[in-house]
Parts: structure tokens; sequence; C-alpha cells
């Protein structure tokens, strides 16, 4: 170190303020309670009653708010219909044929698409996408649903996916591209889109409720508020990754913007366009239950309907056909990319011979059903239920088990999730609020640092400052626990593609998977409380850890692998030195996205009784007040808006500090 | 270099020059118009503003059916002055001249009709759209410029198998080898018959017999086309086999530009003469560089005065003490032994 030139000095620098700013707060922490007191409480008098002007603002939007001549009412009212005329029709070929209702009576006119017939056209569908295995697997889920007796359930909820997933996209695409095109749409895009993540859904299922109203509509909006942020991040991402001789080429054969864009563009991102494609539809199935609270109805219903009377067979099996219906309409997305990549240009059956078959179908089997029931709907007396069994084994496991299970519970909670609670409980609001501002400055400007305080500061200034840091107490263990799991994970699967296989389909399972379904077997075994939380949000935040790793792993080079192994690296050498770090921008994105993740399910874990942010949303959904939900909601948010840039951040000034900055 | 097609006498004048580039700059960094209009040329001052010249005070013009080669390491900027002359990159200040039009003042629109109909570039790593087929990339040039179906596509059929790829109309880029797929990128670039073709390091990512034989069918189809090209490489040997002119970069300027003998004969910094050293000077000297103008005496054998002296090798092998050279048929001097071994003992001619 001595005589050393101006790079050593320069850290040594900052790692002498760095240890300033954590001294004072230390001295703070510990000192400060005496003569600053309202460090650690903050003020009643001066805070600020957010809840109570949003309150009256989502009042004055639906009451008196107007455009000239156009009421805010009308233009929601219009929004609503623009999706209620594909939903209506969507439902009326799958799920309810067309009705009249009739001197209290329902005449059922027309009737939907018989399940025969769903089947054979999914399963043609699939053929001519992906060959004979795709369609007996596709053809397996819709039976699979049939047979446990959610059918009708499952094509109420197909009919507001196929609504909701074309609009997601678009509209995702849509943006997506606009931002990528214009930096300064980009920068007012990204808080609003941070914002549309990590606000729980609960928080703006109150809203939509009151402007558009209850019912599938109302869901499908939710739905799209939700689903299509990925969507839009992913094309901004594709799009600036297409090479830049890609770019002159467009130039040099003189297309036009357009041509420019959808010829060359678009299609050179099509690989992570679909995996936007394929989020979209993931998370869409992944709010079925959330959006069935505002009337959704369907599979989500019925999940929630068990889950208030805990039965957990009735929840797995609802829960499982929302999977069946994902993996069917994942692996159905795919194919049908593959095939119009050309990776499998099969000639022989034309496509109008698909047509026909899927129309014949169709008359066919409605007509056999109206003399055959059986045909037209799968008869009662063949469903099957597995609802005993599962409540049985429940009970024997909690039986069997339940000193071990208690220990264990009883272990972590005293020894890691009570003391970090403690620890931050006891944190003054104020040197917090500081040393965000502080480490934000250091590592990403004067900005950064005042975006960190200043949404640190709202959140105390509105009187939540308590919950909020019990929300990052459950959040940061959760994640850090699910990044413990979902790295080795990643790293071993992600070069090994039988493995990679089995793995997603785990991972799609579990992220499709309602949260609210795993969250029953694990209330039943652990009772409510912060541990069971914590076991929830680390089932569900652990697959976007591994998604992501595995997307970066797998996006590394071939070439330098090569030419490290060449270099006589060990495999562990080139996992740490190469491969790691060239993934780190996606693992960061995976990072980010865990605590996305946990955010989210924090919220729902409120209803296994945390005494969190999540807890206040709830609340508020279940009173209908806008105001105090979409307060808390705020705040979780801004908890997820300081993580991400503060990341993002770090990861920044650790690459420009590896030099790697400006190769992206 | 002389061609069957250009009129004499305009050999040299500057409207047999197809693309002319007057004191061309790039300087990359922010605000590096504004910056560069205070600081001029001036590198030392660039520098300490933060900037960086790709391309310094870039004087040269490519004659009409040459194929003028733009040789340099990586980091030399010839990729940036390539794009430069296409105006794939905005330069900071100069001129392209492009038959007489200055392209820097040319409307966006007009530049899109000098690139659809004028220009075609062959790219370092093929940038072929994954998503059509070999017959459907080398369409999409025409495609983009709303040229009918059958049209397009009968074009693209013999463009491909012009570049020997016949048969593969249907497969996907990815079904083909890194050799195959710059066939179809060449292809491509041909197929809106442009004026001036731009290929910017084709070969470079090909390995050596590959990279052999699609030079060779670049001769080929350059004998048969007569384009005006502006080839880039980082390969000498490649520049020699292939270039009517070179241009030598190096930190963003030409250090010298001349046909291969002249580069190797006369070399004019050091930088040049390190890499033509080590290249063979009879395989690049050509006999009119050595001949002795006056009668041819009788019952001498005549070689063309374009042909190297390596190829005259034989007839002094044979005994002769001198050869007659000519030039269009007609004899125009000798040329004697020892002028040739002065020149391979390292003399300059």
């Amino acid at each position: 170190m001595i005589g050393a030139g101006s790079l050593p000095a320069v850290a040594e620098h900052s790692r002498l303020i760095w240890g300033l700013a954590l001294a004072l707060a230390v001295a703070l922490w510990l000192w400060g309670q005496t003569f600053l007191p309202f460090a650690f409480d903050y003020p009643k008098s001066a805070q600020i009653p957010a809840a109570r002007w949003i309150g009256g603002a989502i009042t004055w939007l639906v009451k008196e708010a107007a455009i000239g001549p156009i009421a805010f009412a009308d233009l929601t009212r219009a929004f609503s219909a623009l999706i209620d005329g594909p939903y209506q029709s969507a439902l009326g070929l799958l799920a309810d044929g067309v009705q009249r209702q009739e001197a209290g009576q329902t005449l059922q006119l027309v009737p939907p698409l018989s399940w025969l017939a769903v089947i054979a056209i999914m399963a043609l569908f699939a053929h001519w996408a992906g060959g004979a295995g795709l369609a007996a697997l596709v053809a397996g889920c819709f039976v699979f649903v049939a047979i446990f007796g959610h059918w009708h359930a499952t094509m109420v909820t197909l009919a507001s996916i196929v609504v909701a997933v074309p609009l997601g996209v678009v509209g995702g695409l849509g943006l997506g591209i606009l931002a990528w095109r214009h930096p300064w749409f980009d920068r007012a895009l990204r808080p609003v889109l941070d914002l549309m993540q990590t606000m729980p859904v609960f928080a703006y299922l109150v809203p939509i409720l009151i402007l558009f109203g209850f019912g599938p509509t109302a869901a499908v909006i939710a739905t799209l508020i939700y689903a299509t942020p990925p969507m839009t991040r992913i094309t901004t991402l594709a799009l600036s990754r297409v090479p830049s001789e890609t770019h002159d080429l467009a130039t040099m054969v003189g297309c036009t913007p357009r041509q420019r864009l959808w010829r060359v563009l678009v299609p050179s991102a099509r690989e992570p366009l679909l995996v936007g494609v394929n989020q979209v539809i993931m998370l869409s199935l992944n709010m079925v239950i959330i959006a069935s609270m505002i009337g959704a109805g369907g599979l989500g219903f019925e999940v929630l309907n068990a889950l208030r009377r805990l039965d957990f067979g009735t929840g797995l099996e609802a829960g499982l056909a929302i999977v069946a219906l994902a993996i069917a309409l994942d692996r159905l997305s795919q194919a049908i990319a593959h095939r119009s990549a050309g990776a499998a240009p099969k000639r022989g059956v034309a496509r109008h011979t698909y047509l026909l078959a899927a129309l014949a179908f169709a008359l066919g089997t409605g007509l056999i059903g109206l003399i055959l029931p059986a045909v037209q709907t799968y008869p009662e007396a063949a469903e099957l239920s597995t609802s005993p069994f599962w409540a049985a084994l429940v009970e024997w496991i909690n039986i069997t088990f339940f000193d071990t299970l208690e220990a264990v519970k009883n272990a972590i909670l005293t020894w890691i999730l009570m003391p970090a609670k403690r620890f931050l409980l006891g944190l003054p609001w104020l040197g917090v609020v500081a040393l965000l501002g502080f480490a934000g400055w250091r590592l990403g400007g004067l900005r950064l640092g005042l975006l960190c305080s200043g949404l640190s500061f709202l959140i105390a200034a509105t009187g939540q400052w308590e919950k909020a840091m019990i929300t990052v107490y459950l959040c940061g263990i959760s994640t850090l626990i699910a990044m413990a799991i979902g790295l080795p994970i990643a790293i071993w699967v992600a070069e090994r593609d039988r493995w990679w296989t089995v793995t997603r389909l785990v991972i799609d399972t579990l992220q499709t998977l309602p949260s609210f379904v795993y969250l029953m077997p694990i209330v039943m075994l652990f009772r409510v409380g912060d541990f069971t939380a914590m076991i929830a949000v680390v089932a569900y935040a652990v697959v976007a850890s591994v998604r992501y790793t595995v997307l970066g792993l797998q996006g590394v080079d071939p070439r330098l692998i090569e030419a490290g192994r060449a270099m006589g690296c060990t495999p562990w050498q080139i996992l740490t030195r190469m491969r790691l770090k060239l993934a780190l921008p996606e693992i960061i994105l995976g990072l980010n996205q865990t605590i996305m993740f946990a955010l989210s399910m924090l919220v729902i874990t409120a209803l296994v009784g945390t005494r969190d942010l999540g807890q206040d949303v709830y609340i508020a959904l279940t009173k209908a007040n806008p105001g105090n939900g979409l307060v808390a909601g705020l705040a979780i948010a801004f908890i997820a808006i300081i993580a991400d840039r503060l990341l993002s951040a770090a990861a920044r000034s650790a690459r420009e500090k590896l030099g790697l900055e400006g190769a992206t | 270099m002389r061609r069957g097609q250009i009129k004499p006498g305009s050999l040299m004048s500057d409207d047999s020059a197809t693309l002319v580039c007057r004191n061309l700059w790039k300087v990359f960094g922010a605000r590096a118009t504004e910056a560069f209009s205070t600081a001029g040329g001036d590198a030392a001052r660039l520098a300490a503003l933060g900037l960086v010249p790709a391309v310094r005070a870039v004087d040269l013009s490519v004659r009409r059916g040459e194929i003028f080669v733009i040789m340099g390491l990586s980091g030399s900027g010839k990729s940036t002055l390539v794009r430069l002359m296409s105006r794939l990159i905005e330069p900071t200040a100069g001129q392209v001249l492009f038959n007489g039009q200055d392209l820097l003042t040319a409307t966006e629109a007009e530049m899109t009709q000098i690139r659809r109909h004028k220009m075609g570039m062959v790219f370092q790593h093929f940038a072929l759209l994954p998503h059509l087929t070999v017959l459907e990339n080398v369409a999409f040039p025409l495609d983009v410029q709303g040229v009918a179906r059958a049209d397009r596509e009968a074009r693209a059929r013999e463009m491909i198998a012009l570049v020997g790829l016949a048969g593969r109309e249907g497969a996907y880029p990815r079904q083909l080898s890194g050799g195959q797929q710059q066939r179809v990128g060449i292809a491509r670039s041909l197929a809106v018959e442009p004026e001036l073709w731009f290929l910017d390091e084709p070969f470079s990512a090909l390995d050596p017999l590959i990279r052999r034989e699609l030079q060779d069918e670049f001769i080929r189809l350059q004998s048969r086309l007569q384009k005006t090209i502006i080839f880039i490489t980082h390969d000498f040997d490649e520049t020699i086999r292939l270039a009517d002119r070179i241009a030598i970069m190096k930190d963003g300027q030409i250090e010298q530009i001349g046909t291969p003998q002249d580069l190797v004969l006369h070399p004019a910094t050091d930088y040049v003469r390190a890499f033509t050293g080590a290249v063979a000077k009879a395989k690049v000297a050509r006999l009119a560089s050595l001949v002795t103008p006056g009668p041819v005496p009788e019952g001498l054998a005549l070689l063309p005065a374009r042909a190297t002296v390596a190829e005259a090798g034989q007839a002094f092998l044979d005994g002769q003490v001198q050869v007659g050279v000519e030039e269009n048929g007609r004899p125009i001097g000798t040329v004697a032994r020892e002028d040739v071994i002065r020149l391979l003992l390292g003399g300059e001619a």
C-alpha cells in the first residue's frame, strides 16, 4: 500500500467514507434514543395523511373527473366494453354457449363447444405445431382437468386468458419498443413498471373495483397490470441486444423505420421475446386466483373457496388444473414459436386439413351431444377426487412429525428470524433513511441518493415504518434463502439439458401453482406466523433466481468456455471466473426479480397472519378502503424500488471496476 | 487496373472515381461535433476532452471497377471508415462523394434510395436473418423495396446459383456452415445489383481453407461482375491477393495508398515496411515497373506488362537474358535479367 498509485488510494478513500457513515449510523443507533427520540419514532403530528388524500382522489375520479364533456367514468366504461366484447364471445364459445334468461329460467339456445371438441381442437393444434408428442401432452392436460371435475371452471379461466394474453403481449411489446426507441420514455416508464410489478396486486384491486366494477372485465384489467411489465422489459432488453451488424444490414438494404423494426429487429430478437410471451401466460395464470376476488370466477374462485374451508385436496386439484392449463398453453406457445422459426418444417398435411378436422369435431360432437349428453359434457359419475386422501396425508404428517417440525420451526425462529426482526425494528428511521441516501449517493450519484432517502422518508412520514421494517426483514431473509437455494440449482442444471427439462417443469409448476395452494399445507403443518410466511415466500421466489441464473449461464458464449478450458482452467475456475461473471447481469436481474416475487408473495402471506404492510393492504381490500390499501401498497413498492435501484447501481459500479461497462 | 469499360484518358480524372473521401473525420464521444469544431484535428486536445478520434483526416478516392482494399489491424479505424462511407455512422467532418454527390448533405430518404439501389454490403459475422430461409434472406433487400414475389425470388435464385448454393434455397442459416452462410451474405448483397460493393472483413470469421476458397470465388465473381469494391481486411496476404489498390490504416489515419507493387517496392513508412517486408517481391512486382522502354528485338518472348516478375521467372530460367514486354498488344520495351536479380536481392527498383 505504501506508495500506491491512484487506484488503491481511491479505494481506500471510499472505504474510509463508508466507515465514517456506518460509524455515524451506529452511534445514532446506540446513543440516539436519549438525545434524538424523534429519530426512532416518527412524530405523529408531522405525519402525512396520504391515505385520506388518495381515497378522496379516487372518489373524485369516479364521481366528478372529466376531460371536456367526457366523464372519467365514461372512459373506464368504454374501456371495459372493449374488453368485455371479446371476453363474452370467448366465454360463450368455451363455457356457456348462447343462453337466454326467460321467466327466471336459463334457456340453452346453442351449447358451447363440447369437452371432446375442445380437447380435439387443442390436440390438433398441438399436432400441427409440434407433432404427436405435444398433441398427447396437451390432450392429457385437458383430460386431467375433465376427470377431476373442473371442466367448466377451466373454460371460464381459459376464456379470460385468451383475452388477457394477446392484450398483454401486444401492449408489452408496444411499450417495450417505445422505451427502446426513446430513452426519455424508457426513463419515464421504468418507475411505472416498477410500481406495476412491485405494488401488491391487492393494493390496486380496490381502485380497479371502484373504477371498473365487480366482474371478469375488472379481473382482466388487474391481470394486464400484473402480467404486462415483464414483456415490456424483455422487449426493451432484447431489442437493445440485437447485434450492431444486424442494424447495419437493415440500413444498408434501405429498410424504412417500420421495416427495420418489424422485419429485422423483432424477428432477430424472437427468442427472448418468446420468453416474454411465456411470462405473460404464466403471470396471467398466476393472477387467476387473486383476480377471482374481484369477480373473475373460474378455477381461481374454486381455489379461493377451498382455502376458506381449508380444504387442501380440492384447492390442490383446482390449483393443479391451473397448472395443467399453464403447461398446455406454455408448451403450445413454445412449439408455435419453434415452428415459425422453421426448426421443423414438416410437409405433408396441409393447414386446411387441420381446420376441416377441427370443424368436423366441433360440429360432430355438438350434434351427437344433443343425443348423448356425455359427449357434450363430461359425465359427473366419472369424475374423481383425491381430496380425502390429501386431507388424510397432511393430518398424518402433522401427527407423526409434529415434534420434528416444531423443532425446526422454533430453531429457525429463535436463531434467525427473531434476532433479525428485533435488530431491524430497533433501528432509528432517521439513520436508515440517511444511510440509504448515502449508499445511493456513493453507488449511483446524487439523484439516486435523493431517491432512496426520499422514498424511505415517505414510508416513515406516512406512519408505516414499523410495518415496513417487518416487511424488509421477511423479504430479506426469504430472498437470501431463495438465492442460496436457487443459485446452486441453476448452476447444476444449466449444463445438463435433461435436468433442466425436469427443473423447468418443476419451476413452471411452482410459478403457476397458485401461491394460495401451497400456502394451505404449509399453514396446516406450521400454523400461521412468520415462519410459514417465510417458507411460502421462499418457495415462490426461488423460481426467479433459478430461471434467470440459468438463462444467464446458458447465454455465455461457449467459445469463451472453450478458451477457458484451453487455458487450463479447472471447472471451478471456469464457473467462478468466467461463467458466473459473464452471467452477472442476468443473475442480478434474477436477484431483482426474486425480491419482487418475494414482496408480492408477502401480501398473500398476510392471509396467514404476518404483521407487515401486506396485512394492511389485505385489510384495506376487505374493507374496500382504497386509500389505506394504496398507501401500504406504495410503501411495499417503494421498498422494492429502493432495492432495485441500489442493486443495479452496485452492479454497474462493479462492472465499471472490472472494465466490463460498455461491453453491453 | 485498366478496365475495358473506362474511356481512355479519363483514368486519372476525378469523374472516374466512384467514391471520394475528403478530409473525413469521425470523433466518438459526448458532443463530439462541437468539441471537434473548437479543438480541430489536434489529437492531444481531443483526448483531453475525453474524445476518441477513430478516423482522422482520411483522403482517398476509389475508382470505378477497382478492388480497393482498406487494410489495418483491429482498432485502426477501418470498420468505422467503411461505415462512414455509407453513412451507417455519421461522420464528424469532411466529405463523402458518391458519383460526385456529397452523401453528407443527402436527406435520409435519398440515402435510403442510394443504399437500396446503389450499395451492397457483406458483413463479418454474416448478419443473416435467422427466421428466413436462404431464398428469403437473399430476396430480402428486394422484398424491402417492394419487388413482387415472383421477380425477387427469380433474382434471388439466380444469385444463389451464382455463389454455388443452388439446391439449398429452403435451408435456414443455422443449417449452413460458416462458408455457406457467407456465400448467402454475398448473394444477398449482390441481389440489388449494387454499383458499390462493401465487404467488411467478409472472410475473417472463416477457417483458412474456406477463406482461400471464398477468395477464389470472389475473384471469379469480380471478373464477371466488374463492381467497384471496397474491401476491409486485417489480413495482408488477402490484401495482396485481391487488391488493385490498397490503403493501409493505422490509428485512424491512412499510412499509404498504392498498388500492391507500390507498397512492396516503395513503402512510405516503417509501419508499411513492416507489413510488406515479408512479401516475396517477385509475386507483386510487375514487369511494367522494371521495363526499359525501347524497341523489342525480334524473336524475343513477349510477356504482358501486368505479369508479375515471378510469372516471368520461367523465361529467365530457360536461359533468356532479357524478355520483351507488351501492353495492349503493343511491344513497349524489355526487362533484363540483372534488373530482376537486383530487385530480388533487395534493392528497390
